[in-house]
């Protein structure tokens, strides 16, 4: 080939692989980048009175004595809303028959969204909710809740597409008694919700209330480390022990590349499979437990992680110099001893580096414990109850909240913060494998 | 010493990989207490023969040996043989130091710790007196606890040395100790196998002929698996009795 072909494609070789790198990292930033910024928004964000209120009342925290003065102090400011309710309340059957019939339905979504946005009304009955005992406790859906009130959202289907127009609702409650009610919102929303910067770290391990509109994200990561920690458990003993007889007991042959070949088959099967799988067999054959639990997802998850382990095990044993072995044995040590005290030592940083991998790997997994473990909404889970409860997951878990909550939109903060929570996890679970990695690198070389 | 009393012997021993038979029918005794070389062109059965005597030839697939091979009065290949006990009795230093990813003391005191259960006095004294045996006490005796990867190839191989009379063997097979290190820690490693000679009886494979004649006090020549001539080194040297032991001690092969 002539040297100006050769650079040619030398350097369209290069071209194409910046370019690859370069998509493939803009991907992960276009991935990475919103769900850890909306993902910070579930542990530090802008909490009103309400949300100091909700944490007093659920979890008995916060300072009861600050509390309370702040408290009535909101009162006082929303009090002008409630009387100017009540004054429009008693003003509403004296009007003309055809305002009352337009202003009634207004006056209804008006009453609901002042519910919403601050909390039952004064003197009426506890709500049986803990999602309705509460105004909102996020300043920035505070002031969504406060536009939905200022303005009904209506539809322009004169033009050829139809446009999104915000109207407003103060003028039509012009002359009455609610009027003044609009303005205070518009003007006084701060001293009517006191948003001020908070600091939730306890996101992470707080019990989530009335199915996650309040609380945190516990009882889902408690179960993604319950579920992932018994995979382990499962997976690595096994895995070793089968990386063991394949590189240092079993004879080549055609059993041997028969049961090599199931474990790089068991590889590629779907995560789906290994669901239906560990349901039909660990549950409805086996009987482990009842029904879904714990122990039937952390035996499912062992299996789809099994080959991974055992692969890279093989691999770490494999890397072992032949001489290590070799001195061990002309001292007289027997083939055990020398695989127990010299074989596995030296491959130890590579086994650990595959099991870091694959327990990421098993913390993110969904499909398969939604068949075996994994329910929507869940308690903790104790330890000894592993054998026999089901456990909500973060994967499965941020599915559920994403796809089927009832109110989507109004718990954008957790779906967000559970994602990033989860990424954080398997981020941090293979930052550790590069570091073992790193380490064995150091002591290799002396 | 007796100089005559046979320590190994082989009688028309052979050793086959799969069908190729790489040592012929050797006749062979290695006298006790002395330092026997053995030498020849690559492929000529001399390595091969010398990991018979401790049998590490078992670890190779398809590898299996006929004949005698006899080692303080029993066939090293009967069947009642405890492998374990007869490579704790002969003792091995390879080609390439071999030390473990461990530390410098754990590497000595790898093979006391599988024979028995030494008490940490004990340990210490046996790794003392054996790195000193090796020449490498005083290099090292500060950095015991230090990973022995960190050691010079000299110093590894010394280690390796140590690490094998640590377990007292009654004889050492040297493959090719010295073909990996320099000049300099080759020479420290043939004054040692001097100062080691009448203790151990000492069996060294080979590359280096001036090796051979500096440090051996029989030297046994292989060509294509078989024994062509065994004889004292300086007899072996000076007035060899084979036309091919004198084509390749002169240089004509090799």
């Amino acid at each position: 080939m002539r040297m100006g072909t050769r650079k040619l494609l030398d350097r369209s070789f290069t071209v194409g692989a910046c370019f690859a790198v370069t998509l493939m990292t803009l991907f992960l930033l276009l991935v990475i980048v919103p769900i850890f910024g909306k993902g910070a928004g579930a542990y530090v964000f802008r909490g009103t009175v309400e949300y100091r209120r909700m944490m007093l009342g659920e979890f008995g925290r916060g300072d009861e004595a600050r509390i309370r003065p702040e408290w009535e102090a909101v009162r006082q400011a929303r009090r002008p809303i409630y009387e100017a309710m009540a004054a429009f309340e008693r003003e509403l059957p004296d009007l003309p028959a055809a305002r009352r019939k337009e202003l009634r339905p207004a006056f209804k979504v008006v009453r609901e969204g002042l519910a919403a946005l601050l909390g039952p009304e004064p003197g009426s009955a506890l709500p049986v909710l803990p999602r309705k005992m509460y105004g909102q406790t996020r300043w920035e859906q505070a002031k969504e809740k406060a536009a939905d009130i200022l303005f009904e959202e209506t539809w322009d289907y004169s033009g050829d597409e139809s446009v999104k127009v915000l109207v407003p609702r103060q003028p039509l409650f012009e002359g009455t008694a609610l009027a003044p009610v609009f303005p205070l919102l518009e003007k006084e929303l701060e001293a009517l919700m006191r948003p001020r910067l908070t600091f939730y770290p306890r996101f992470l391990t707080d019990r989530s209330v009335d199915a996650h509109f309040f609380g945190g994200i516990g009882p889902e990561v408690l179960g993604t480390v319950y579920l992932a920690l018994g995979a382990m458990l499962v997976a690595v003993p096994l895995g070793i022990v089968a990386a063991i007889y394949f590189q240092e007991y079993a004879k080549e042959g055609p059993v041997l590349t028969f049961f090599r070949s199931c474990v790089n088959t068991l590889a590629g099967v779907p995560s789906v499979v290994f669901g239906l799988f560990g349901l039909a067999f660990f549950i409805n054959t086996m009987r482990v437990s009842q029904g879904k639990s714990v122990l039937a997802g952390a035996l499912t998850l062992a299996l789809l992680v099994l080959p991974t382990v055992i692969r890279s095990s093989e691999e770490a044993i494999a890397a072992v110099p032949r001489a290590y072995k070799e001195g061990a044995l002309a001292l007289g040590a027997g083939q055990w001893r020398t695989i127990l005290t010299v074989i596995l030592p030296a491959a130890l940083p590579g086994i650990l580096t595959g099991i870091v991998i694959s327990m990421g790997r098993a913390a993110g997994e969904t499909a398969p414990i939604i068949f075996t473990a994994a329910v929507s909404v869940g308690q903790f889970v104790r330890l000894p109850e592993v054998l026999s409860q089901s456990t909500p997951a973060l994967s499965w878990n941020l599915y559920n909240l994403c796809t089927e909550h009832e109110a989507v939109d109004e718990i954008r903060h957790v779906q967000y913060g559970m994602a990033a929570t989860l990424v954080l996890i398997v981020l941090a679970l293979n930052l550790t494998a590069i570091l073992i990695r790193a380490r064995v690198a150091k002591r290799l070389k002396g | 010493m007796q100089e005559t009393q046979a320590h190994v012997e082989a009688k028309a021993f052979s050793v086959y990989y799969g069908a190729h038979e790489a040592v012929r029918r050797v006749n062979l005794a290695i006298p006790s207490g002395q330092v026997t070389a053995i030498i020849g062109p690559s492929g000529c059965g001399k390595s091969t023969f010398l990991r018979a005597v401790n049998r590490m030839n078992d670890l190779i697939p398809g590898c299996r040996a006929s004949g005698e091979l006899v080692f303080d009065g029993k066939n090293v290949y009967g069947g009642d043989v405890d492998t374990a006990v007869l490579r704790r009795r002969i003792g091995m230093v390879f080609q390439k130091p071999n030390p473990f990813p461990k530390s410098i003391y754990d590497n000595v005191a790898y093979g006391p710790r599988l024979h028995g259960n030494p008490s940490k006095g004990e340990l210490d004294t046996i790794v003392e007196e054996s790195l000193v045996e090796a020449a490498l006490w005083d290099e090292v005796k500060d950095r015991l606890a230090k990973n022995a990867l960190g050691l010079s190839g000299g110093q590894a191989q010394r280690l390796c040395l140590a690490r094998a009379l640590a377990v007292k063997p009654e004889m050492l097979l040297m493959d090719e100790p010295t073909s990996a290190l320099d000049p300099k820690a080759t020479a420290r490693i043939e004054e040692l196998i001097v100062q080691l000679r009448g203790r151990y009886t000492i069996a060294i494979v080979t590359h280096n002929m001036q090796q051979a004649a500096r440090v051996s006090d029989m030297t046994a020549f292989f060509y294509e698996g078989d024994l062509v001539e065994f004889d004292a080194t300086k007899d072996l040297f000076t007035c060899p009795k084979e036309k091919q032991t004198e084509d390749y001690i002169t240089g004509r092969f090799g």
